[in-house]
Order: structure tokens, then C-alpha cells, then sequence
């Protein structure tokens, strides 16, 4: 055990922890912060997702050691100030979910993309979001609601 | 809407003097799980009373209580727009409580694309019934008769004088809104009916509108509750060690090494089921790894996977169902002009959901259990878990919280059960999440399934005969209600005989549509499963059932008999089709792919390794049809198919919510075909070696079709049928007969992958 700082959503944490704990079990188990969401454990589907220094990286399979010091954001973390980001109002608009669980990759890794691109081709978009796993198949609507933010993005602009 | 809603839970919370116990979450992500103080009981309300089925508080929301659950489709909003609309109270108003056994009746779960069309009569019944009630209490209190009387939004009124009104807070506050039901029916069948009489559909204004998903919103803001999410207090963690193959027997545990990790609780050793518990997550998962567990060497109980179909073909069938006898097929066979023959080939394949399963059990056998799970007919658990735990089944309380996806019986069941076990042995509640290869390649399968079909056709080139013959796993081996104690993996590995297996066919004119042709003759066959019990090859109900193997033999075969006539497949089905409904989803379908009426496959004009081509197949399922339609590119260097459009016609009779049907048939079409075109459980003689998305892949980003267009065909004149399946089961056929289209080959084993593409290419060419 080693006592590790953490910032998370703007918030700084102090826990004990074993260094080599992934991230993913620290955000859930000690800081209650559920929306980062076991899926593999091995990186291969992106539900654990979350944005370090604004770059989306698996939770699963960081060491929480690897993430002291930087900047993380969670989904619970987006919304600034009671308003939702523009790139979940867009997801919310295009009802773009089954299940949902896998959402959480979806959502930051759409945030990361257009941070990053705001205008991504279809392609691009679709290279982007290749890592991530939707089970129920709602990637149809997900396009949809990315284009949207992007649109949305730029006219606010 | 989403603020609402959490706030009214809090408040019936509060109104019931219930306990809400211990999350820490972020706001807006409670859901009922209430415990009533030192309950001694948990017994399942009877249907029979209004008020096991709708109560109105006094700020007049309108609290619904269902035996069903949400597995991510929108059935809850789906369920509010109905009992807004009979109750004229506002969509914000409606709040449900789904799935706890504790109180709601028992609906049988969810299954078969049944919850709308059979699950929503008794709560459209109840809510007619309590306005009857409501404009009763409010004719005595106005002073006028009930049908001097009008409803707005939860306020009654008179339609002469509205100034004289009264509200359903007020009337719920000062009167009694209880009342009898007739009960008729069990499962997934029970109704209850009362007073009132249900509105008629022409005079719909809530029904059939487009209302977003009242659990989208706060689950993309991240304030929605997974069952992952439940924490109770003193709660631990679990992880179990599955055997190191089918029918290993534990010889001996040495957890030295796992004592030694830092919040290491207990080992739990029962027969051949292996656990670990510990304070957190982390600790569990990495003393699950530390358990050196000796096991006996696996059974060889596996015939070698390429050798999967033989062994299908030529074992003993377990039960043999003749299904259909019209005519002489055999006669008509022996006599034919020209014969075709074809046979088919679909393999296991896993639920696969996205997060595994996940539970939390609280166990006392000397008082009450309660067991939060995300498996999808919680009174059966319920049942399972008592005779499991042999405590009387008002003892155990199943509390159903979503989990990830669902899609029949994926295994969320055995997690439950593991927690069961778990939390038995330590006497604290504990968390299990498995991990993705206790899902993957521990979880339940969905059957795999082979086909030979035969058609005689007569000199003018008419299909005089069909004969049908499938030999498939059961989609019951494992009971796909799992109410009984044999029916769980963990259960089964601590030594319970699976016996509550059933034997389910995969069968013509069920599974696949009913077409017409003078002589019939269909044969089902069920194939016994490889071994008894705690196999990781056990098969169940995966998203409809038997429905895309079947469908993808017998909408090939059509295909091929089209294009063995000559003939346009589309015509080809609606010369063999006699009811009106299917007819019109192919039509209607053809119409906005701009169909071009041709005999497939396409004539051969281009020059390079790409070719396109379009496929059609057809669903009828439980009264709900869907025609489906595939354009598709084909590599024929590499044998890559990729799907560039899906064309959809859906009809299932009346729409609750049409928003709320495209995003479930868009992800059904999805999901259908990446079974059709990537999936498929592999394995060894003993072990199933799907463990991972890598080892079992399914479809991503790249592979989504850049266009699909829904079409539906509402019928407010006929009842609502159900959405949640039929769109999943012609999918992979009408991809293959658009490969076929294209190729001019015909591939007849799925998962249709290049590799299989490509091989049936050379042997045409060769």
C-alpha cells in the first residue's frame, strides 16, 4: 500500500493503494465513481474509458501509479456546471444507446476525437472509435450523434 | 424529466417507510431498493389488488409496479406512454418499479419479444381501471355524474364548468383507490382486469409519439445505476476460479499465496466450485490468480471443432419432432424434374454481453436474502435461489437492477448464483463481477444448428416440395427460465445434476416463415448436449432462440430455389407467401432499396476485385414481420464482404413509440450481423477457447453499414407485437444471398468471413 494523490474531475483525492492497482478499480472501489465501467480488463473494449491530460486511456489496464499527477476526467466529470457537454446532449438527442454500459468509451473517446479534429471525416471518426466495443449495435445512432456534436460544435464555435 | 423522476423515488422512498440502503452515488442514480425494516417476508405481491400494480401519491405521481425489466430496448418508456395515455397524467407523472420481487408481480420476466404485447395489457387494464376509480371519487366530490366529468393531466374537472375541478393527488390523498382484479393467466401470460375499460387506440395521444427514453438522459450523463453499481454495507468481493476443463474435479486449493495479498477474506471450496472473497475488487481478482488449484484432468468431452458438424450429422438425436407432413414431399422428391439440395451450418455462439455478469447476494438462511441481479426474469431466480438455498421462497427477495444488455440467459443467472454460494460461505454480502472470459467462455450459448433442405421442382419449373430436416442443440439444455436450483452453473459445479433441461427444435414455419408449397415435410431433431453438467458449451436462449440459424438456412434455400427458377427473390417469396403482412414488409422494403427485379446473382460487368450485390431476407415472429434487405461489397481477391446498406420493413401491428423502434431494429440489424458475418465459439476437446473480444470478435466501427434505412408500417387497428427479436433473424441470410448476388457463390456456413468467402470463391472458380 502507498498513499497516491489523484485529480480527478477537478477534485484532488489522497487514498492508500497499492501502486499497480489499475485505475479502473480505484475510480469505482475508493472514489465511487461508477461510470467508468469493467468490461475486459484487457483493453480490448473501451468501457473502463477515461481522459488523462484530455487523451482517453483504458482504466483497466493503467496503474494508478501512472496516473498520479495528471489530470483524469470521468464521464461524471463532463458536464460542467449542471450543463452537459454538447457532446452529450448530442448523444442524449440522437437516443443513441441500447444498453448503454458501453457509453462511457463511447462519449469520452467522441470528446477526445473532436477536441482533437473537430471536423473528423467518416473514416476518421470510424478509425477512432475501432478499439471500442458496442454489444447491442447501436453504432448507427453513435455516428449519427457524433456528427451532431461536431456540427453543434462548430456553430457555437 | 430524469430530475423528476429521481425525485419522486426519494420520495416514495420516504412514503413507504422504507430503508434505502447504502449508496454513495453520484445524484440521480438511486433506484428503489428498498428494504423494508426488518421485513420478515418477502413474498411477491398477488396480483389481484389495484395497489400491487399502481398507487398515486399525494403529489400525483403515479407509481407502476411490474414484474418486468429494461434490458436496454425502451420497454420502460414504452410501459409510462401506455399508462399516461389511460390515465390521461402527465409522461413526467409515471414512475416504474421493475423487477423486484418484493413488489411486483410475477410477469415472468422478460422473453420473447413478449413485454409490450402481452407484459403492457395488465398495466394498461390497471390504469384504465384506476381512472374509472379516480373519476368515481371525483363525481361524489363535485358533485356531478363520472361522464359529466373530463380529465386533463391528472386534474378532474367538469366539461361544463371546468372551474370545478379536483386533482388525482387530492382524490388518492381522501379516498380509497384500491380495488379487486380478476386474474386470468401466469408469466408471461397474466393479465388482471377491472372497473375500467381501456381507451380505444384511434384516440391516441401519448401512444405512438416519439418520447425520448427516460433512462437515456441520466445514463448519458452519467447518473444512471448498473447493477455494478450496487454497494451495500459490509459488502465484499468476490471472483471464481472455473474448472481447468468440462468435468475436472478438484483435487486441492493451496491459497497460501492468496492469504498473503493485503484484504484476502476467504477460499470457498464446494464440490468443483471454486471461489475467492476478499474486502475489495483488486484484492479479489488478484487472489483468484494466487489460488493454485489442482484440478483432475478435463474430459475430452468435445469432439475437435472441425469436426463439430459431422458429429451433428451423424450422432443420435436426443428427440426427434415431425413438424410438418403436408402432402407427399417424398413422392413429389422421387419424381422431380430437377432436385435441389442444400445444406446449412451455423455454430455456438456466446451472449458475449458487454460488461460480464455481475450480482450482489446478501444471504441469510436464517432470515431474509436479497440478491440484486440484472438477469431478466427475476421471479424465477427468486424461486431458484430458495430451493438452492432451501429456504422458503418468502425468504429471498431478487432485486432486479440492469445490467449489461441481456439477450435471453446469458449467464447473469449464474453470477447471481455465485454470490448466492459466496455469500452463504462468508455470511456477508458479496459482489461478484465475473471476468470477460468467465462470460465469454463460462457464460451460456446459444445452440449451434445444421440444416438439410430439399426441393423438387417440376418441368414449368414450379417448387412442388420442400423437405426440412435440422439437427441443433436445445435452446433449453440449460432451462432459459432459470428457476430451478440445477439450472446454474455454480450449482452445477458443486454437484447439482442439470434436470430441468427442455428439449427446444428449431423448426420450419416457426423459426423461419411459413411458406406455402403443395407437399411439406419438416423434421426437427435435438441434439443431446456434450456433458451433463458445468459446461462451459451449454446452450440456452440466446436473442432469438433457433431464429437466425434457422432463418439463415431456410431464407438461403429460398434463395437458391429463386435462382434455381429463374426467378426474383422477392417475387420468388411473395409467390410462396399467403399472408398479407409478410407480403407487404417485402414489398415495402423492395420499394425503398429501389429493388431492381432481376433473378440473382447479378450479371457479372465488373472488372476488378470489388462486386456488389443485394440479398433479401424475410422474419415472421409472434405476429410481427420484417423484411430485410442487404447491400453489400465483396473483395473477391481477399473474400472481405462488408455491409454498405440495410433496408428494414418492420410491422409489429401497433406503435408504442416509433423513436424507440428504429434505435432497437437499427441495433438489431447491427448485432444480427455481426453474428452472421464474425461470431463464433471455438474450442478444444475440452474447454471453450473463446475468452476475449480477440478470440471472440465481433463487429466494430469500421464494419457498420454507412446507411440504414428503417421503414414501419404502423397498424393502430392491431394489437402490438412484439420488436425486441424478429428484426435479428433474417439478417445474416439476406447478407449472404446478397454475397451470393454479387459472386455468383453461394457460402452456406456462417460466420460469413473472408476466409469462408474467399473459400467458396476458389472452389467455384477451380
Amino acid at each position: 500500500m502507498s498513499r497516491t494523490s489523484l485529480r480527478v474531475n477537478g477534485q484532488s483525492h489522497t487514498i492508500d493503494v497499492e501502486p499497480d492497482c489499475p485505475l479502473l478499480y480505484v475510480l469505482r472501489d475508493n472514489l465511487a465513481l461508477n461510470n467508468p465501467r469493467f468490461g475486459c480488463g484487457l483493453g480490448q473494449c473501451g468501457a473502463c474509458t477515461v481522459l488523462l491530460d484530455n487523451r482517453t486511456v483504458r482504466s483497466c489496464t493503467l496503474p494508478v501509479s501512472a496516473a498520479a499527477g495528471k489530470e483524469i476526467v470521468t464521464l461524471e466529470g463532463l458536464a460542467t456546471e449542471g450543463n452537459p457537454h454538447p457532446v452529450q446532449k448530442a448523444f442524449i438527442q440522437e437516443q443513441a444507446f441500447q444498453c448503454g454500459y458501453c457509453l462511457n468509451g463511447w462519449v469520452l473517446t467522441a470528446k477526445a476525437l473532436l477536441d482533437k479534429n473537430p471536423h473528423p471525416s467518416d473514416e476518421e471518426m470510424r478509425n477512432a472509435f475501432e478499439s471500442l466495443i458496442c454489444r447491442c449495435g447501436s453504432h448507427v445512432r453513435i455516428f449519427a450523434a457524433v456528427r451532431h456534436a461536431a456540427d453543434e460544435m462548430k456553430r457555437s464555435a | 424529466m430524469a430530475t423528476k423522476h429521481v425525485l419522486s423515488r426519494r420520495e416514495f422512498v420516504k412514503d413507504t417507510g422504507g430503508l434505502l440502503i447504502g449508496f454513495s452515488l453520484a445524484d440521480g442514480a438511486v433506484l428503489p431498493q428498498v428494504l423494508a425494516a426488518a421485513a420478515e417476508t418477502a413474498a411477491t405481491p398477488s396480483p389481484n389488488r389495484l395497489d400491487a400494480w399502481l398507487r398515486i401519491d399525494r403529489d400525483g405521481n403515479v407509481h407502476v409496479f411490474t414484474g418486468k425489466a429494461e434490458i436496454g430496448m425502451g420497454v420502460e418508456t414504452g410501459f409510462t406512454q401506455i399508462v399516461a395515455e389511460e390515465l390521461d397524467v402527465p409522461f413526467s407523472r409515471v414512475i416504474f418499479v421493475m423487477g423486484d420481487t418484493s413488489s411486483t408481480a410475477d410477469q415472468g420476466g422478460v422473453g420473447g419479444s413478449t413485454s409490450i404485447a402481452l407484459g403492457s395489457k395488465p398495466l394498461r387494464n390497471v390504469s384504465a381501471t384506476a381512472r374509472t376509480l379516480l373519476l368515481r371519487l371525483a363525481a361524489k366530490n363535485l358533485g356531478a355524474s363520472p361522464d359529466e366529468l373530463q380529465v386533463r393531466e391528472g386534474v378532474v374537472s367538469v366539461k361544463a364548468d371546468p372551474s370545478r375541478k379536483i386533482s388525482y393527488a387530492e382524490l388518492a390523498a381522501s379516498g380509497d383507490l384500491d380495488d379487486a382484479l380478476k386474474v386470468s393467466g401466469e408469466g408471461f401470460a397474466l393479465n388482471v382486469e377491472g372497473l375500467g375499460k381501456p381507451k380505444d387506440p384511434s384516440s391516441y395521444t401519448v401512444v405512438g409519439q416519439p418520447i425520448p427514453r427516460v433512462d437515456l438522459g441520466p445514463k448519458i450523463l452519467g447518473k444512471w445505476q448498473y447493477v455494478t453499481d450496487v454497494r451495500v454495507p459490509g459488502m465484499l468481493h468476490g471472483r471464481v476460479v472455473r474448472p481447468a476443463g468440462v468435468g475436472a474435479k478438484l483435487m486441492g486449493v493451496d491459497d497460501s499465496g492468496a492469504k498473503k495479498i493485503s484484504g484476502y477474506v476467504q477460499t470457498v471450496t464446494k464440490g468443483n466450485f471454486v471461489g475467492v472473497v476478499a474486502e475489495n475488487e483488486w484484492a479479489a481478482i488478484r487472489a483468484a490468480k494466487a489460488l493454485r488449484v489442482n484440478w483432475s484432468a478435463p474430459e475430452r468431452a468435445f469432439p475437435e471443432q472441425k469436426d463439430l458438424y459431422q458429429h451433428m450429422r451423424t450422432v443420435a438425436p436426443k428427440a426427434t419432432k415431425e413438424t410438418m407432413k403436408k402432402g407427399d414431399a417424398a413422392g413429389a422428391l422421387a419424381s422431380a424434374t430437377k432436385r435441389v439440395q442444400a445444406s446449412y451450418e451455423v455454430p455456438f455462439q456466446s451472449h458475449a454481453t458487454m460488461g460480464p455478469g455481475c450480482a450482489v447476494a446478501d444471504i441469510h438462511t436464517d432470515g431474509l436474502s436479497t440478491i440484486w441481479s440484472g438477469g431478466q426474469k427475476p421471479h424465477a431466480l427468486q424461486k431458484g435461489f430458495a430451493e438452492l438455498l432451501r429456504v422458503p421462497l418468502d425468504r429471498v427477495r431478487v432485486i432486479w437492477v440492469e445490467d449489461a444488455g441481456s439477450y435471453g440467459r446469458p449467464g447473469f443467472e449464474d453470477t447471481a448464483a455465485d454470490a448466492v454460494l459466496l455469500s452463504q460461505a462468508v455470511g456477508k454480502p458479496v459482489r461478484v463481477q465475473w471476468s470477460r472470459a468467465d462470460m465469454t467462455a463460462w457464460g451460456t450459448k446459444g445452440p449451434a444448428a445444421v440444416y438439410d433442405l430439399a426441393a423438387a421442382i417440376d418441368e414449368h419449373g414450379e417448387i412442388t416440395a420442400v423437405d426440412f430436416t435440422s439437427r441443433a442443440f436445445s435452446g433449453g439444455e440449460i432451462m432459459f427460465v432459470p428457476a430451478t436450483a440445477d439450472n446454474y452453473l455454480g450449482a452445477q459445479l458443486t454437484g447439482i445434476p442439470n434436470t430441468s433441461g427442455v428439449d427446444e427444435f428449431a423448426q420450419w414455419g416457426v423459426q423461419a416463415p411459413a411458406y406455402v408449397f403443395a407437399n411439406v415435410h419438416a423434421v426437427s431433431h435435438v441434439l443431446s448436449g456434450f456433458y451433463a453438467a458445468g459446461s462451459p458449451l451449454r446452450s440456452t436462449h440466446l436473442r432469438d432462440p433457433e431464429g437466425p440459424q434457422t432463418s439463415f438456412a431456410v431464407e438461403s434455400f429460398m434463395d437458391e430455389l429463386a435462382a434455381a427458377t429463374g426467378a426474383d427473390p422477392i417475387e420468388f417469396r411473395l409467390r410462396h407467401l399467403d399472408n398479407a403482412r409478410a407480403k407487404a414488409v417485402l414489398t415495402a422494403a423492395a420499394e425503398r432499396a429501389g429493388w431492381e427485379r432481376r433473378p440473382s446473382p447479378k450479371p457479372d460487368k465488373a472488372s476488378g476485385d470489388i462486386v456488389t450485390g443485394r440479398g433479401v431476407g424475410l422474419s415472421t415472429r409472434g405476429g410481427t414481420y420484417v423484411g430485410t434487405i442487404a447491400e453489400v461489397e465483396v473483395n473477391r481477391r481477399t473474400g472481405a464482404a462488408l455491409v454498405m446498406r440495410f433496408v428494414c420493413a418492420h410491422d409489429c401491428g401497433l406503435i408504442i413509440n416509433p423513436e424507440a423502434l428504429r434505435g432497437t431494429i437499427a441495433a438489431n440489424l447491427i448485432q444480427s450481423m455481426s453474428r452472421g458475418m464474425k461470431e463464433e465459439v471455438t474450442f478444444d476437446r475440452s474447454n471453450v477457447t473463446s475468452v476475449d473480444w480477440t478470440t471472440y470478435p465481433i463487429a466494430r466501427a469500421p464494419e457498420i453499414p454507412a446507411q440504414v434505412d428503417i421503414v414501419l408500417l404502423n397498424h393502430p387497428e392491431l394489437p402490438p407485437s412484439g420488436a425486441g427479436e424478429p428484426s435479428s433473424r433474417a439478417t445474416a441470410a439476406a447478407i449472404a444471398n446478397a454475397i451470393f448476388d454479387a459472386t455468383g457463390v453461394r457460402v452456406r456456413q456462417t460466420p460469413l468471413t473472408p476466409a469462408r468467402v474467399k473459400a467458396a470463391l476458389s472452389v467455384a472458380r477451380a
